[in-house]
């Protein structure tokens, strides 16, 4: 037995995902999603736990993160759903509880360490000098007062309590 | 002139600066100015970092969308998760005037303001509407002929409600900016299927990710063609990069290294070299 918590779908419209109420499960998004060919991953169920308020049964599961934010079932839904605005307001209350995956953390880290999604490499460095580019991209890897205002944004934001262990 | 902000994004000039490279290069040879956007960060990443904290991702986006407001420009990507981002969190901000005071009262912790003016384009979509496929004929030197698959990606296209550059479906924009240079754009079947890296799948969940590419990568052989382009380094990263154990080996290029070819670029400028699947051309 599941029991429904309508309470949770104030959190998700807390989170952006308000619109999940308008989903009336005709399934069109499960029918096209590339993700569903090859998971376990049910965008319709999604939709549905959610508006269940099954907070629990979501934030814990592996399916929450095996949508690769195609759009597909969002350029299809005939209730314009946006749906992956809802799967984002998920993911955030899910890693908001703790749950992020050790990879996912280390892309946050490296936003944190370096201002960018991947790590600066030394063979990179170089061949950009060999191709007649700065050895470094003019963004805030060659600004260390730029860096710190970008910083300072992740822990204004509460960003500093994901890439902190 | 047309005259833009460069926005590099991460991959492309962290992995593969033949795309930054070939951009700068071919921007110049058809008459686009590209004036670099210092002190730009990470769009940040829309599946990943904006699936962690979207206030985050929000504020980080809003400061890269304030430093081209505060020099008078409009942005260009040459990566489709920048632009999902950028576009997006541009949207939202000129669209939202509460969600805009939120941010402006971090940004004004570091001395910042955003105004939401930013507009923001992608490459790909520059060259097609401001540009235009027969001047980019008229600069091509070194006609090309290779039969082509061209890979769309998802956030240059989607969400279609509020970008609207074509049919999401059966998409031909890139397709005709292909065929600008001679090669020739094959069809296949599900053209605008996600190369799976995205929303954080590739790092998560590597093995699902590589079963989207691999039938990407069936169907591009089924169309006989000889070649991917695409216009995402996220994209390129992964067909390049998890074909071989697939059985496959395509050159992987992205359009501006295409588009570096036909207007005369060396092989050595467009930095080739540092492809996985070695582009034998």
């Amino acid at each position: 037995m599941v029991t429904p918590n309508p309470d949770f779908s104030k959190e998700i419209a807390a989170a952006g995902g308000e619109e999940v109420k308008m989903c009336f499960q005709c399934g069109t998004c499960t029918a096209g999603c590339p993700s569903g060919r090859q998971t376990s991953y049910r965008v319709r169920k999604l939709m549905r736990m959610a508006q269940l308020g099954l907070k629990d049964e979501i934030i814990n599961s592996d399916e929450l993160w095996e949508c690769s934010t195609c759009y597909t079932c969002v350029e299809r839904c005939p209730r314009q759903v946006p749906i992956v605005d809802i799967v984002i307001a998920l993911r955030n209350i899910a890693v908001a509880e703790g749950h992020i995956r050790p990879q996912h953390k280390g892309t946050a880290k490296n936003l944190a360490a370096f201002g960018h999604a991947v790590k600066v490499d030394d063979k990179i460095s170089a061949l950009r000098k060999e191709i007649g580019l700065p050895e470094l991209p003019p963004t805030v890897l060659s600004n260390e007062a730029a860096k710190k205002d970008l910083d300072k944004i992740l822990t204004l934001t509460g960003f500093d309590s994901i890439t902190q262990e | 002139m047309a005259k833009y902000a460069f926005f590099l994004g991460c991959i492309a000039p962290l992995r593969y600066p033949g795309i930054e490279k070939s951009t700068r290069e071919v921007c110049a040879k058809l008459g686009i100015e590209l004036v670099d956007l210092k002190d730009a960060s990470c769009c940040p990443a829309p599946g990943v970092i904006r699936a962690f904290n979207k206030k985050t991702w929000l504020a980080a986006a809003a400061r890269n969308l304030a430093l081209a407001e505060k020099e008078g420009l409009e942005i260009v990507t040459i990566c489709n998760g920048c632009y999902g981002s950028l576009f997006e969190a541009a949207h939202e901000l000129a669209h939202c005037p509460e969600t805009l005071a939120e941010v402006n009262k971090i940004l004004a912790e570091i001395g910042m303001e955003y105004k939401g003016t930013t507009k923001v384009h992608h490459f790909a979509e520059v060259l097609y509407n401001e540009v235009g496929v027969e001047a980019i004929k008229a600069k091509v030197t070194n006609p090309l002929e290779y039969k082509v698959a061209t890979f769309y990606g998802c956030h240059f296209l989607k969400p279609s409600n509020i970008k609207g550059l074509d049919d999401t479906e059966n998409p031909k924009i890139l397709d005709e900016l292909v065929e600008a240079t001679g090669c020739k754009s094959m069809p296949r079947k599900q053209k605008t299927l996600c190369c799976g890296a995205g929303g954080g799948l590739k790092a998560a969940f590597g093995d699902v990710a590589k079963k989207f590419t691999e039938t990407n990568l069936e169907n591009m052989k089924e169309s006989e063609a000889e070649m991917i382009i695409d216009v995402c380094p996220f994209c390129h990263l992964q067909f390049d990069g998890v074909q071989k154990d697939l059985g496959y080996s395509f050159p992987v290029l992205h359009l501006s290294q295409l588009y570096g070819l036909a207007m005369g670029m060396s092989k050595e400028e467009l930095a080739l070299g540092v492809h996985i699947t070695p582009v034998n051309l």
